[in-house]
């Protein structure tokens, strides 16, 4: 049990009178890539907000290391180990791409209501900082500012800001999205390469990736878990060939 | 306090509240619809002031001294639309909050220089001077009871455009979601330009109704403002309903408090110190009773759902 | 060199230090210098807010106004020993801005420009029922703080070299602040709110932290400001005294306390030589700082960036 990471209990969510999360239960353990894959609209992204905290569900459970942490804040998940990225995008624009990271690493590095020495200067928080950025191969980029960063590259530091947390669960909502072929070679590689030292949560469209590096897959449709097992579990299975894999015969 | 003086008060609370609501009306509007912070709107109260005095004072007559403010200060209204506001639609509330104050300053500073710093007067008319006996040893005046209910009338009509007319229905569907109404081929910008022409309107109309029994002077919208700004921040941003009941709450707070307050810290305090701090209390009653209501809702009693 | 923001700084305050010997030594002079450089303490303490937090606060002359009604309240009985008036002056305005801040932090936007607004307007409106304190009319002081029992701050230039040290303190505090890691997660939490607690801070404490720092900083501008004049009035705490301050910070630019003390020393200077040329300068003034709004995004700051 000390290797389940993260477990979700039953949650559900309504907006209204739609269902947004219709009693989903999973887990994901320690150096796996669990995948969780869906048409548009199936509830993946409210999915990550209620796990990170964006969101709270209108009941069931999420257990964090064993923790419940169902009521727990944002900010505070993230300090337990929960790190997220963004389907959008979302870094500091006016800070250069080190201090993005640098930011993340300050978040569990002693008190950050420290008010008169230089941040740039703490020679420990750059370091790791300048880690996260080359486990993604940003480094060269250190010093620009974030905004002036290409897509691709964002994508890239929005992966470092959540390295830099050092979490122990890595919720990434469709780290893909958006970038070339190439860019997304090399994202695909890194994510290969993390998958011994965390528990991933992948959302991702990109379906060649997602059979690629997946150990478990979910499938969500309409808020409700219709499969889930092995790749070739799901590739193989009609339900989801007739709700999803289907409808482009990517698979 | 004995009930003839508190139904006194009351009513001059809900003629002040009537009054704020027509300022605070045009400003919800136009926060709500354009996301546009306008500290501007306090001085079109004072040009009606001005306008509705110096016209009344030209014509010979109050009756057209108010007719003829209202499409003068519409035309303010639209002037300063095209001259500044406009500009500062795609800027954010600190540019907005700036600009708008630098009207203010201009503006308090033309009137001084055009109608000079000594308070100007606007006779009550003939046929609304003398009281109405409200009950017995109660004469309340005629002129403040026609504010109450042109006021009201106002405030129906308004509900009547906003509510039921289709230019209505998109200020409404504006407040909630501009970039809808953009999509539906509704050329936004203008129905930008009639929202602010109309509340400069009522505001101007507001204040020329409360020319003749307040002393006109520059700077008098500034205050005027900052309670409108309580309304409509007490009422949900956006909401005309919401300001309208705000408006009365904040007008009898402020009018009964500043009567009532001093009295009640005569049961603690001696006469003079009871003054002082019943003064400063009424004052600081209105900012409380918001703070409360934000501490609670922070969005308001009656929040526009975005 | 790297840092242009500290060159700008600096030569500013030589200029300053050296007026007093090259012309402006004069009583007249060195009160309008006292009162630029006192009006850039407060500029610099609001840009932390605005600049540095991105929190719009029209309400920052009410501490301005705690800190030199703490030195009334005090004169009147009697104490004008400058170590016990300043600190209970920065205080009595930290503590104002504990209170209020952590009422007016939980709201954003628009709401937070109102919530200040309106609590600046409850300090106004109870500064101006003291009637012990003069009421509306204000309270003239008779002599300046002293120091040790010396009169010392009587004499013009120990005032302006006084001020011109506090000045230069009160910078080099916001600039090492705004370069500290609580700067850094401020000015996160500005730009992208949901990114900073994605990594893990609660916003919140941080921005009160920063609001309660301007409040301790406008109330040492506001015991300095009743001394330089001398008189204390309600005005002091005016709304409208509080745009002028967003005025000054913008009118400098947001890019650090740089902007917000050049921007201060411009506006006091343009307002005082306008108010030598026409009784009606705020004809001119109103529409200089739409003319800036329009046409000067980034400030005096941004002009010498791109010059």
């Amino acid at each position: 049990m000390a290797d389940l990471l993260l477990e979700l209990r039953n949650l559900r969510k309504r907006f209204g009178g739609l269902t947004v999360t219709d009693d989903v239960s999973l887990d994901l353990k320690r150096g796996e890539i669990h995948a969780l894959i869906g048409p548009n609209g199936a509830g993946k992204t409210t999915l990550i907000h209620q796990i990170s905290g964006t969101l709270a569900p209108d009941s069931g459970q999420i257990l964090f290391a064993g923790t419940d942490v169902t009521h727990l804040r944002m900010a505070k998940r993230a300090r337990m180990g929960l790190a997220r990225s963004f389907q959008i995008t979302s870094i500091i624009p006016s800070f250069t791409a080190r201090e993005n990271a640098a930011l993340a690493v300050q978040a569990r590095h002693g008190s950050s209501f420290r008010f008169f020495r230089p941040a740039n200067s703490e020679a420990a928080l750059n370091e790791e900082a300048m880690a996260a950025l080359t486990e993604v191969g940003l480094e060269r980029r250190a010093e620009t500012p974030a905004a002036a960063l290409s897509h691709g590259e964002k994508r890239q530091l929005e992966l470092a800001i959540a390295l830099a947390m050092q979490p122990r669960v890595l919720l990434l909502d469709e780290p893909l999205a958006g970038t070339g072929a190439e860019e997304a070679e090399r994202l695909m590689r890194i994510l290969g390469g993390l998958r011994a030292r965390y528990a991933i949560l992948l959302i991702e469209h990109d379906m060649p990736a997602v059979f690629a590096l997946a150990d478990r897959i979910s499938v969500l449709a309409q808020g409700r878990v219709i499969a889930h097992g092995t790749p070739e579990v799901i590739r193989a299975d009609p339900a989801v060939r007739d709700a999803y894999l289907g409808e482009d015969e990517v698979a | 306090m004995n009930t003839t003086l508190l139904l006194v008060q009351a009513l001059n609370g809900l003629q002040f509240g009537i009054l704020l609501f027509l300022v605070a009306a045009g400003l919800t509007l136009v926060f709500g619809v354009m996301d546009f912070i306008n500290l501007a709107h306090g001085v079109q109260y004072m040009l009606g002031a001005y306008l509705g005095a110096t016209l009344a004072a030209l014509t010979g007559s109050f009756w057209w001294g108010l007719l003829l403010t209202l499409p003068a200060t519409l035309a303010f209204g639209l002037l300063l639309e095209f001259l500044v506001f406009r500009h500062l639609y795609e800027r954010d509330h600190l540019s907005q909050v700036l600009a708008t104050f630098g009207v203010i300053l201009f503006l308090n500073q033309g009137v001084k220089a055009v109608f000079g710093t000594a308070p100007m007067q606007m006779p009550v008319p003939e046929l609304l001077s003398g009281g109405v006996r409200i009950m017995d040893g109660l004469l309340y005046p005629t002129y403040r009871i026609a504010i109450l209910v042109a006021g009201l009338a106002t405030a129906g009509l308004l509900w009547f455009l906003v509510e039921r007319t289709r230019v209505g229905m998109l200020v409404r569907a504006g407040a909630t979601n501009a970039p809808m109404v953009s999509a539906l081929g509704v050329d936004i910008r203008r129905l930008f330009m009639l929202v602010f022409g109309f509340g400069a309107m009522l505001a101007g109309f507001a204040g020329a109704m409360a020319a003749p029994i307040l002393s006109v002077e520059p700077g008098m919208g500034d205050n005027l403002l900052i309670l409108a700004f309580v309304v409509i921040v007490i009422g949900g941003i956006g909401s005309v309903r919401g300001a309208f009941i705000a408006a009365l709450l904040v007008g009898l707070v402020e009018t009964i408090g500043r009567s009532m307050m001093p009295d009640l810290m005569r049961l603690f305090l001696d006469p003079s110190a009871a003054r002082q701090a019943g003064a400063a209390m009424a004052s600081m009653l209105i900012y409380v009773v918001m703070a409360a209501i934000l501490a609670f809702r922070p969005a308001g009693l009656f929040p526009v759902r975005r | 060199m790297k840092r242009p923001d500290v060159l700008i700084a600096l030569a500013i305050f030589a200029a300053l230090a050296a007026a007093p010997f090259i012309g402006f030594g004069q009583g007249y002079s060195l009160t309008l210098l006292a009162r630029a450089m006192i009006f850039g303490m407060a500029a610099i303490s609001l840009s932390l807010l605005v600049g540095g937090g991105g929190l719009v606060s029209l309400g920052h002359a009410a501490m301005l106004g705690v800190g030199a009604y703490a030195v009334v309240v005090l004169d009147h009985a009697r104490i004008t020993e400058a170590w016990m008036v300043v600190p209970v002056g920065i205080g009595a305005a930290a503590l104002f801005a504990l209170v209020t801040g952590a009422i007016a932090i939980r709201t954003s936007g628009v709401h937070f420009i109102m919530i200040t607004l309106a609590f600046g307007q409850m300090a106004f409106f109870t500064t101006s029922s003291l009637a012990l304190y003069g009421g509306d009319d204000g309270y003239t002081l008779y002599n300046r703080l002293e120091v040790f029992g010396s009169r010392a701050l009587e004499r013009g230039i120990v005032f302006h070299f006084t001020c011109l040290g506090l000045l230069i303190a009160v910078w080099a505090l916001v600039r090492a602040l705004l370069h500290s890691r609580f700067g850094r997660v401020l000015q996160a939490a500005r730009d992208n709110e949901t990114r900073a607690r994605a990594v893990g801070f609660e916003p919140y404490p941080y921005r009160l932290a920063a609001y309660v720092i301007a409040g301790a900083i406008g109330g040492l501008s506001g015991v300095l400001l009743a001394n330089a004049a001398e008189f204390v009035a309600p005005a002091y705490l005016a709304w409208q005294r509080s745009g002028d301050l967003l005025f000054m910070v913008i009118l400098g630019g947001l890019s650090g306390p740089h902007g917000a003390l050049m921007g201060a020393l411009a506006f006091v200077l343009i307002e005082e030589w306008l108010a030598k040329l026409t009784e009606h300068w705020r004809l001119i003034f109103g529409p200089l700082l739409i003319f800036c709004v329009f046409f000067m995004r980034g400030g005096i700051a941004g002009l010498l960036r791109r010059g």
